[in-house]
C-alpha cells in the first residue's frame, strides 16, 4: 500500500500496470502443479523462447549488465543464464533524492528447459540493445528433412 | 443501467499523444539532485533510432517499439514479453527545463537527464550590510 504513495500522480499508466500486478499475484499461484523450475511473472530478466527448425532461440530481457560477466551454461538440457546488474543510484547521505526505484538490482538466474534434441556444443550467445540472444542449435538428426522417393 | 466510467488520461487527447495501443510500461528510477533530474527507464530491445521522446506541454513521454531481429520462421514456444513496444507518460513540474533534454541509450537502458530552469536552482541570498 506504501509503494503506491510514492508514485508521481499523472502516471496513469504505471498506476494501472501496478494494480495489474497486484491482481495477477492473487492469481499467479498455480492450483495444480506448475513445473518445478516456473518462475512467477516479474522475475528477472524476462525471458522469451522461440523454435525455428535449426535452432532454439531464447531471448533474455536484461539491460544494463556487463555481457562479460554473464555466465550462460548448458547442462544437461537446462540452459542457465546468470549474473547480476549493479544499482545505479547514489549512496545514501549523497544531496540526491530517490523518488522511484522500480529497476531491478542484484543478482538474477533464470533456467530454462531445452528440448531433447537440441545440440548443447554449438550454443552461441550474443548482447544487444540490453537483450541476451542465447541460440541453441537442433542437432543434425532430428531436423526436418526431406525423403525423397526413387 | 450503470454508466461505464472512461478514465481519460490527460495526455492523450484524442487524435494526438500517446496511441492507445497496448504497451509494456518500462520500469523506471528518478533521481533528483539540485540541478535536475535524472530519469533510467528499462527498454530493452530497443535501438536507438526507434527510440521515440516526446515533450508536449507539461508532459514528457517516453515510446519505442521492440526489435528482436529473429529469424522470420520463428515460432513462439515461451512468451514472458508478449507486447512489442514501450510507452511511459511524466508530467514535469515547472522548475524543469524541457528544452535542455539529454538523452543517452545504451544497452537498453535510457539515461534522461533534465536540468532544472536557472532561476529555479537553488541559491544563497547574500545579505549586504544596510
Amino acid at each position: 500500500m506504501y509503494a503506491s504513495l510514492m508514485r508521481s500522480s499523472g502516471d496513469l499508466l504505471a498506476d494501472f500496470d501496478d494494480l495489474q500486478r497486484r491482481v495477477a499475484q492473487l492469481f499467479d499461484a498455480p492450483r495444480w502443479p506448475a513445473s518445478i523450475r516456473a518462475v512467477s511473472r516479474g522475475a528477472f530478466p524476462p525471458v522469451n523462447v522461440g523454435a525455428t527448425p535449426e535452432a532454439i532461440e531464447v531471448y533474455a530481457f536484461a539491460p544494463g549488465i556487463d555481457p562479460t560477466k554473464v555466465d550462460v551454461s548448458v547442462d544437461r538440457g537446462l540452459l542457465t543464464i546468470a549474473g547480476e546488474r549493479k544499482a545505479d543510484i547514489p549512496a545514501p547521505g549523497s544531496k540526491a533524492s530517490v523518488y522511484a526505484r522500480e529497476r531491478f538490482t542484484g543478482p538474477f538466474r533464470r533456467v530454462i528447459n531445452l528440448p531433447e534434441d537440441s545440440d548443447p556444443t554449438a550454443v552461441s550467445a550474443t548482447y544487444r540493445d540490453g537483450v541476451l540472444r542465447v541460440v541453441v542449435p537442433k542437432r543434425e538428426a532430428s531436423k526436418p528433412r526431406r525423403i525423397d522417393i526413387k | 443501467m450503470q454508466a461505464t466510467h472512461r478514465i481519460v488520461d490527460p495526455a492523450t487527447a484524442p487524435g494526438e499523444g500517446p496511441s492507445a495501443e497496448p504497451a509494456i510500461v518500462p520500469a523506471i528510477d528518478v533521481i533528483e539532485d539540485e540541478s535536475g533530474i535524472t530519469l533510467l527507464a528499462d527498454v530493452p530491445g530497443v535501438a536507438k533510432e526507434d527510440l521515440g521522446i516526446r515533450v508536449e506541454a507539461d508532459t514528457l513521454t517516453l515510446e519505442a517499439p521492440i526489435r528482436l531481429g529473429e529469424p522470420p520462421q520463428t515460432r513462439a514456444a515461451h512468451a514472458e514479453v508478449r507486447v512489442g513496444r514501450y510507452q511511459r507518460s511524466f508530467t514535469l513540474s515547472r522548475e524543469l527545463d524541457p528544452a535542455r533534454i539529454e538523452a543517452a541509450l545504451s544497452d537498453g537502458v535510457l539515461r534522461l537527464r533534465i536540468p532544472k530552469l536557472e532561476e529555479a536552482r537553488p541559491r544563497r541570498i547574500e545579505v549586504r550590510a544596510a
